[in-house]
């Protein structure tokens, strides 16, 4: 069936791409709502914060920035931190150059909307490669209008308050982290959820015993060694099976 | 501060970017996508603790703990993600209003 319609792509296939892309974008923007918010409760302004939603615009990254900022981590520790976030976006871009096969004078818009939504959309609509670019630039482009409204609702509402405090935003920002990593200690199967919940919980450990020794936002740099140590110990005993 | 912002926004743009620049059959080493793969597991699970736990430089358990238990209870009622701050931060302020925790 797949293989039949392959290279073309009806009316029906695009309308359910674009339908998907719009809903994407609609969840990221009500979440763009809590980073306007907690963004402003950090201590940055309404500018500041649209400035990382237009030109970062990778949410884990602005997440983790402004969390370290109002952490008092200091501005190097937060760029630190939300470069190795984004560090994923390269292998992204790396995964839908062939896929995606822009034109060079493309490259810098496609290469900003390369994000969790849009690679994961493309490669969902994988049956060609014309539906994995509608995939990728529909979502790509919904949630980049939807995340920048969001965010501005979400700064402009909270800097509108006088004690963000009040309201348990504090809180919002930890439920902001373990809802975006939710999924990835979920999505897998068994074995591999149970791997990735042993890294999650060994690296809060580090993290938390970390605390009183090192200034606000080292104890997360710290923590990226336990991705280091797991991704070569794992490597080590995986290699014999990929040999097989 | 706005120069911290456009230093990050610059380099996090220049990371997606690169990945087009960059040869394709990087793709096939292993150990790369192992380890971007791991990366946000280990970020994502110190900054839930540290902002849950953190007060500066000291330990505490305060509202946030409280915040956070809700949170994962409907993470696993597969609330969607506004939901999800929503209820943290409600009942994280609840909480407070009654005197419970600090």
């Amino acid at each position: 069936m797949a293989g039949k319609r392959s290279g073309r792509q009806t009316a029906a296939d695009t309308r359910s791409i674009d339908r998907n892309a719009l809903g994407i974008g609609i969840a990221t923007g009500a979440y763009a709502l809590s980073f306007g918010a907690i963004s402003v409760a950090s201590g940055l302004s309404v500018l500041q914060t649209q400035t990382l939603s237009l030109f970062m615009f990778t949410g884990a990254s602005q997440f983790a920035f402004v969390g370290v900022v109002g952490a008092g981590g200091g501005a190097v520790i937060a760029i630190v931190t939300a470069l190795l976030l984004g560090a994923r976006n390269s292998l992204y871009a790396l995964s839908m150059g062939p896929v995606l096969s822009s034109k060079k004078k493309a490259i810098p818009l496609t290469a900003l909307l390369t994000i969790d939504e849009s690679t994961a959309m493309a490669l969902r609509y994988n049956e060609s490669k014309k539906a994995s670019r509608r995939a990728f630039f529909a979502t790509g482009i919904s949630v980049y209008v939807f995340w920048n409204i969001g965010t501005a609702f979400g700064s402009l509402g909270a800097s509108a308050l006088s004690d963000p405090g009040v309201l348990g935003l504090d809180a919002a920002i930890p439920a902001g982290f373990l809802a975006l990593l939710w999924p990835r200690l979920t999505g897998g199967s068994t074995s591999e959820n149970r791997k990735m919940w042993a890294l999650a919980i060994t690296s809060a450990a580090v993290a938390i015993s970390l605390i009183p020794f090192l200034r606000p936002g080292l104890p997360v740099l710290f923590s990226a060694l336990v991705a280091v140590a797991a991704s070569v110990l794992w490597g080590k005993k995986s290699r014999p099976i990929e040999r097989n | 501060m706005w120069a911290s912002i456009l230093v990050a926004s610059f380099g996090t743009y220049i990371e997606k970017l690169i990945g087009y620049m960059l040869p394709h059959r990087m793709l096939e080493r292993e150990s790369i996508r192992r380890m971007t793969g791991l990366l946000p597991i280990s970020l994502l699970a110190a900054l839930v603790a540290v902002q849950t736990f953190a007060l500066n430089q000291t330990l505490v358990i305060d509202a946030r703990v409280f915040g956070l238990g809700v949170a994962v209870v409907a993470l696993m009622l597969r609330a969607p993600f506004l939901v999800v701050i929503i209820v943290a931060a409600t009942s994280t302020a609840i909480v407070r209003w009654l005197g419970w925790l600090p």
